[in-house]
């Protein structure tokens, strides 16, 4: 009986729902520890920002290329290129660069969290934490939990910043708009407290979804190898539906009720 | 155990951060309100407002001193009431003040243009909650296409 | 005879299967204690309840005479503490070297000094014969090692118990040979309480003080090494010679031939 199979199926949903939100709860409720757990986040720092710096900065410069080129060919009709600089600074702060980053960071970092969580469990280093004393969810899974929510907005911002400085490269450099307007009228459209700080709050919003997702699915997996890899892929996958579905719903609220 | 390549390379990422978050405040957008952050409210009444949104900007000479933040029907005359938030920078306009909703460009944003007026003995300034009462509407270019086409019309 | 771990009257199943049924097992202190039994009857399981990772559906388990499946979280890994466990696959944590792992759990449960925990991890290398391994990662070690380098660590705080799941698996002659005096002298040195799971029988027959033999979920014998030897139970004569059919069957629970192969079922 399908009705069975989709009974069972929201069921098991539900169950691993409730199972993420006590794991997450056992990582971040807890009597911190600075002492000891800061330098493990900021070593889960270097992992999943610092070696993710490299894809945010060249795909940031490539779309703010690819916006400047795309946006002058439209604009340029109706003799409107000096807004050109508006255009490119709107679209990265308040879409592309939360978007795209939190999509390349589940990509880049969190298929690797997973596979990371996913093959200590393998590998009975969780067990043997437990074993020890230890509570993984504090060592294991909360340093990399805070280390992915940092990371996220600083590389959103980083990824807006070379947008804006790409779209410079391709608009004023190649394409002749005039600098000054580029900025200035970019200047007059964006506000920080608007746009910016919007675009920011929606990167900390994807990196809690996508950073809880990754964590999540290596703590849960079956170890073994067809596990993991079935978990590194649902990250991916999940994360990326969830940072799209969740950009429709921010945006309405903080941008589509005037 | 950290290294010190580790935290150089973390170090590296805030500082990277710090900068990028300093260009998009000093080069890419604006701060909102300029000057010290307190401001003052005028009203305006207009016939008719055509594009004009709540965040517009408020210029006096091209040069932006508040911003729009409230447009609302007066539920007596049902004319569109104005509020201006302007930047306590910029007080003492005279009474005989006035605003309009002009357009930059062809296709470009509304903003309200206020024209500060002469002051001579006897003219108060404006303050917090007072009406600008020389107002001159948008210019909707339906109705001046229209009013074109009559005139041709008649002749 | 004191006894440092009492299991009464365990029951423990795994969704639909029933892994052990009514079974008591104590270990005494300071002596070594092997479970053997055929693959797959769940000695792992065993070694996971009295960690307190898993808990009985009955039936009690008692460490130091306190219930361990009763305790709140707190007090479990308050007990954990004097009990040590040394994985299959060793379990290392490959992002630290040999010494970092086993001076882990000196810096997450003393406040001793770095200089001190240098000396202590230093000894307990020694100990196992790995001084010289200690600024090696752990994917740089052979298995044999990387147990050892796992031995030591679970004896860096100098457990009352320490539980041995499958040591000697896929090991070579000679590393077996090593883990089996290691065990037999720390358990002497240390006055461990030492808890084998195996199906070694040759091996562990050797250092075990009391054997225990599981099969069928439930306790099939039980005594000293010689009194197994001698056992006229015909599974424990099985299991130590190894038979391929017996009481224990060689086939897995299956429909009779015909059915399968006559295609009764289509």
């Amino acid at each position: 009986m399908w009705l069975v199979d989709l009974g069972a199926h929201v069921l098991e949903k539900v169950q691993a729902l409730g199972r993420a939100a006590l794991m997450l709860v056992g990582a971040i409720v807890v009597v911190p520890q600075p002492k000891k757990n800061l330098p493990l986040v900021i070593k889960q720092i270097y992992v999943v920002g610092v070696q993710s710096l490299l894809i945010i900065i060249v795909s940031g410069l490539f779309i703010g290329m690819v916006m400047a080129l795309q946006g002058y060919t439209i604009l340029v009709d109706y003799g409107a290129e000096d807004s050109l600089g508006p255009m490119v600074a709107l679209s990265l702060l308040r879409e592309l660069g939360p978007v795209v980053t939190a999509l390349l960071f589940a990509g880049r970092a969190g298929s690797a969290l997973t596979a990371e969580i996913g093959l200590m469990k393998a590998t009975e280093q969780l067990s043997s934490l437990e074993m020890m004393a230890i509570d993984p969810l504090r060592r294991v899974i909360a340093p990399r939990f805070w280390a992915g929510i940092i990371s996220m907005p600083m590389l959103a911002i980083l990824f807006s910043t070379v947008g804006i400085l790409g779209g410079h490269l391709v608009g004023v450099d190649w394409l002749g708009v005039d600098s000054g307007s580029y900025w200035s009228i970019m200047q007059a459209t964006v506000e920080l407290d608007v746009d910016v700080l919007n675009g920011v709050i929606k990167s900390i919003v994807f990196a809690v979804v996508v950073t809880w997702i990754a964590v999540f699915k290596g703590y849960d997996c079956l170890p073994t190898s067809e596990g993991i890899s079935k978990a590194t892929t649902e990250t991916v996958v999940h994360a990326s539906l969830a940072v799209l579905g969740l950009d429709f719903i921010l945006t309405a609220l903080m941008f589509g009720m005037e | 155990m950290l290294t010190r390549k580790i935290e150089l390379m973390v170090g590296v990422f805030a500082a990277l951060t710090i900068a990028a978050v300093l260009i998009l405040a000093m080069n890419v957008a604006n701060t909102g309100m300029s000057g010290n952050g307190e401001t003052y409210r005028l009203l305006a009444k207009f016939d008719n407002i055509g594009g004009l949104k709540a965040r517009s900007a408020v210029k006096v000479g091209g040069v932006v001193v508040g911003r729009v933040t409230a447009i609302e029907l007066d539920p007596q005359d049902y004319t569109p009431v104005v509020t201006l938030t302007i930047s306590k920078d910029y007080i003492n306009f005279p009474e005989t003040s006035s605003a309009a909703i002009l357009t930059s460009g062809l296709l470009g944003e509304q903003y309200v243009g206020l024209q500060p007026g002469f002051s001579f003995d006897g003219i108060e300034m404006l303050k917090e909650g007072d009406y600008i009462e020389d107002t001159k509407s948008a210019l909707v270019l339906e109705n001046l296409i229209g009013q074109f086409l009559f005139s041709k019309s008649n002749d | 005879m004191e006894n440092l771990v009492e299991i009464n009257n365990l029951t423990f199943s795994r969704g639909e299967r029933i892994i052990y049924q009514d079974i008591s097992m104590q270990i005494p202190k300071g002596k070594t204690t092997a479970i053997m039994g055929p693959s797959g009857i769940g000695k792992t399981t065993m070694l996971r309840l009295i960690g307190g990772q898993l808990k009985p559906d009955e039936g009690d388990i008692l460490f130091k005479g306190e219930s361990i499946p009763s305790k709140s979280r707190a007090d479990l890994y308050v007990a954990r503490r004097s009990m040590s466990m040394l994985f299959q696959s060793g379990a290392l944590f490959t992002d630290m070297s040999v010494f970092d792992n086993v001076a882990y759990p000196l810096r997450e449960h003393t406040k001793l000094s770095e200089s001190l925990i240098r000396l202590v991890v230093l000894m307990k290398l020694q100990a196992v014969g790995l001084r010289g391994a200690a600024q090696h990662m752990p994917v740089e070690l052979s298995g044999g090692m990387a147990r050892r380098a796992a031995l030591a660590r679970a004896i860096a705080l100098d457990p009352e118990l320490i539980m041995y799941d499958e040591p000697f698996a896929g090991q070579d002659p000679i590393s077996m040979g090593v883990l089996v005096k290691l065990i037999k002298e720390l358990n002497d040195a240390l006055n461990l309480t030492s808890l084998i799971v195996t199906h070694d029988v040759d091996e562990v027959m050797s250092i075990a003080d009391h054997v225990y033999i599981i099969a069928d979920k439930r306790v099939i014998g039980a005594g000293s090494p010689e009194e197994i030897t001698q056992s006229d139970s015909p599974l424990v004569q099985q299991f130590l010679k190894g038979q391929a059919d017996g009481p224990v069957p060689f086939h897995f629970p299956a429909s009779t031939i015909k059915e399968d192969f006559m295609g009764s079922h289509q």
